[in-house]
């Protein structure tokens, strides 16, 4: 948890004062924003101005501490606030103007709260003698965001400004993350105010629990010790906490086995012994499957996602559950906790380390050899891997590897959602936190390209990378633009199969192969199936890219692959475009088809694992 | 299913019933009913919510309301251990033939006649809602021209306040 935006507790009236160190200034509204944003480290905003927030875009432009980054449509300057939190543990900052600039950003708002990523998003309101009048470019984006973000704000006298923007960063980054609106009406930020700081918040409702229940701890430890088959399932709060050391001390304590969820790979190193993989509709055989045989499943940040479980009531049956989590909430919502523990993860993990550490020493240690024994076994029958290309194709999954080996596990990822999404969650290789980002909970095409530029913007030293599907990127790549006069050079590998792939992989698998809507390189007569006739591609990618200031690359064969991607990871000056033409009949796999159990597995089309019938 | 009482203290702002009906409406909870009023402490409502779940939603009901930053508060009350009342204003044919009838009723309830007019009188009445459902029986056969009913709301036994802490609380921070 970021501490960067927490200056004040509510409930700790007597470590401020109410004018603290710097003496009250008059100034209007506008100013008082940009004051209170610096105040607070703010260092980045991606917005764009309109006129309901122009008044805050003039002090802005004065400001030495806060760096805005004008982007080209308010969905790319969310999901950029997105990448830039994510990358940096930083409250990720975007602004937008009233109406169709605030209902812009609702998508990137939806993601934040699904992924739990700490955002501020400060929007314009019309002045409020227009509020409720239907006025020009008025929308009510406190009721629209009321159920997609942590909390909101309508700010209407500009003496509340500095004590809304501390509470919104703290809200944000504190307990569970999430997003937070400040919606400001334009009179109020016209209006001469006076600016305070440190300024008093009042929060009497929020008080996050963080430090986890001692008996709760020591019962979770005997369970571990005790288990036979158990399993830590570990999820985006371990990365959100920051507690990756913590959880490597515990696995290698316990011997267990680790799970990493599709929003916590990097927390454990993929190439870690002890790594099943990632769990869930794409995860791994033995991941999926140690679940489903655990008879002790600790879980850390994580929540018992739909796309984790399979059909719930079949999920992990012998399991008893260990469930640890920030946020009360979750426990029990899914799955049913044998042991809830509320608390954040680090704290969590550093107090069960010292608990099965008192177990050790009491002599109770738990004996997984005859687990591993079946993980292991399971490991080397089905270990993730892909059909090769046809001769002379590209296959995505090979373009993927061979980007994450050459490029490297210190860069950042950011993917877009689909099959390219789920290949870059297998085949990359992560081995440190903070370098996977994507839309997990939400599922949100185009996230690639703007997180990637928020991530660069927030970690210029760090190459980061997109990888993106050629349906995703036509969602969003107008923020190329953006990347390229901002100094933001990212590299975007564009996995171009022509189609959207993932539902085409639904279409082939459950709807008898036609093809509906989802071929997106030719119009309404194709069939589907018969590749594009070559020069027929539209739009043209590297065309795209140059006609946007970035450099355009294409790859269409296997033996151009490495020098395509040598090429573009020397490029420094600008944004980078790969085109990868690859096959189109690729698919994800390992999968468990919506709505099954994860006892029905596929490790690839027609193949189910043989488990044996041993019962546990 | 079971009905339950949710006593919920919330930060007097403006928003907070529509961020606490919105919650209900989106993870697909009914509201039986609800009241909102003022406290002791100016910049503290109580809510009375109650609502028709089995014990495990009741739970994410519970959770979820918490996780609201305007919630300050919420406590489940024990229908033994807690006083519980609504408020009723009814309609009621009555013309010279019946009325007396009906005051009776009126009487027997420990209702207040509120207003009178040649065929119909006004009646007042509090109570628990099996109370007042008895009474509206009765009254049934005469003719119901017009009903309006509150929330319940309700208050624990005894000298224990749930507010006592969380004001201070709240005092503290102001």
């Amino acid at each position: 948890m970021t501490e960067q935006a927490a200056p004040h507790r509510g409930d700790n009236p007597a470590a401020h004062s109410a004018t603290g160190t710097h003496a009250a200034q008059t100034m209007t509204g506008a100013q008082s924003l940009i004051r209170s944003l610096e105040a607070v480290g703010a260092d980045t905003v991606f917005g764009i101005p309109g006129g309901a927030i122009l008044p805050a875009y003039d002090p802005l432009m004065d400001s030495a501490k806060v760096r805005h980054v004008l982007v080209r449509h308010e969905q790319g300057a969310g999901h950029a606030a997105e990448g830039y939190a994510q990358a940096t543990g930083r409250v990720g900052v975007c602004m937008a103007t009233s109406g169709p600039g605030a209902t812009n950003l609702v998508t990137p708002i939806a993601d934040a709260y699904m992924d739990s990523v700490p955002m501020v998003a400060i929007t314009g309101q019309v002045a409020s003698a227009s509020i409720g009048t239907d006025a020009f470019q008025e929308a009510d984006i406190c009721g629209i965001t009321m159920p997609i973000t942590k909390h909101n704000y309508l700010v209407t006298d500009p003496a509340d400004i500095p004590r809304v923007i501390a509470e919104a960063f703290h809200i944000a980054s504190t307990g569970r993350p999430g997003p937070v609106l400040v919606d400001i009406a334009k009179d109020a930020l016209q209006a001469q105010t006076v600016f305070r700081w440190p300024v008093e918040t009042s929060l009497p409702g929020y008080r996050p629990v963080t430090r986890p229940h001692a008996k709760q701890i020591r019962e979770a430890a005997r369970m571990l010790v005790n288990a036979k088959r158990p399993v830590l399932y570990v999820g985006g709060g371990v990365l959100k906490a920051r507690a990756t050391a913590e959880l490597r001390i515990l696995a290698e304590l316990t011997g267990a086995p680790v799970t990493t969820t599709l929003m916590a790979l990097g927390a454990f190193p993929d190439s870690h012994p002890q790594h099943l993989g990632m769990p869930g509709m794409h995860g791994t055989v033995p991941a999926v499957t140690a679940l489903q045989k655990a008879d002790v499943i600790l879980a850390l940040g994580a929540r018992f996602d739909d796309r984790v479980t399979g059909k719930l009531d079949s999920f992990a049956p012998h399991a008893k559950i260990v469930h640890a989590d920030i946020d009360p909430a979750e426990i029990g919502k899914n799955r049913a906790a044998d042991v809830p523990i509320v608390g954040d993860a680090r704290e969590v993990l550093a107090d069960l380390i010292v608990a099965v550490q008192a177990e050790h020493e009491a002599g109770r240690r738990g004996d997984y050899t005859a687990w591993w024994e079946r993980l292991n076994a399971w490991k080397t029958t089905y270990p993730l891997g892909y059909a090769p290309a046809p001769e002379g194709e590209l296959s995505p999954q090979q373009v993927i590897e061979r980007i994450g080996q050459l490029v490297g596990p210190d860069a950042i990822y950011a993917a877009g959602v689909g099959q390219h999404q789920m290949w870059a969650s297998q085949f990359i290789g992560f081995e440190k936190p903070a370098t996977w980002l994507n839309s997990g909970g939400a599922g949100t095409m185009g996230y690639a390209v703007p997180a990637a530029m928020g991530a660069k913007a927030g970690c210029p030293e760090t190459q980061v990378w997109a990888i993106d599907g050629d349906g995703c990127f036509q969602m969003t790549n107008q923020e190329l633009v953006t990347c390229a006069l901002n100094n933001i050079p990212i590299k975007v590998a564009v996995i171009n199969n022509g189609s959207l792939g993932m539902v085409r992989q639904w279409q082939t698998l459950f709807y008898n192969q036609r093809y509906s809507n989802t071929v997106l390189h030719s119009g309404p007569g194709h069939d589907g199936v018969a590749p594009p006739p070559a020069g027929t591609r539209v739009p043209d990618f590297v065309k795209l890219a140059e006609a946007m200031g970035c450099r355009g690359l294409r790859c269409e064969t296997p033996d151009q692959l490495d020098a395509v991607i040598k090429e573009a990871m020397a490029i420094d000056d600008a944004p980078v475009v790969i085109d990868f033409i690859v096959h189109q009949d690729a698919m994800v796999w390992p999968m468990v088809a919506a709505g099954t159990s994860n006892d029905e597995i596929m490790a690839a089309r027609d193949v189910r694992p043989d488990f044996g019938d041993e019962l546990d | 299913m079971s009905k339950h009482t949710l006593s919920v203290l919330v930060e007097n702002k403006p928003g907070v019933l529509a961020r606490i009906a919105a919650l209900f409406s989106r993870r697909g909870f009914n509201i039986d009913s609800l009241a909102v009023g003022p406290t002791e402490h100016p910049d503290v409502s109580r809510m009375t919510i109650v609502v028709q779940v089995e014990d495990l939603p009741l739970e994410q009901v519970t959770k979820q309301l918490n996780k609201l930053v305007n919630v300050i508060k919420i406590v489940e009350l024990d229908p033994d251990a807690s006083v519980r009342r609504e408020l009723v204003l009814v309609k009621v044919r009555a013309d010279s033939e019946t009325r007396s009838q009906v005051v009776e009723i009126v009487q027997l309830f420990r209702a207040k006649t509120v207003d009178v007019s040649p065929d119909a009188v006004t009646i007042e009445a509090t109570g628990s809602s099996d109370k007042l459902e008895a009474m509206l029986r009765m009254l049934e056969p005469y003719g119901v021209k017009e009903l309006v009913q509150s929330g319940m709301v309700a208050i624990g036994r005894g000298a224990r306040s749930i507010t006592d802490r969380s004001l201070r609380a709240l005092d503290r921070s102001a």
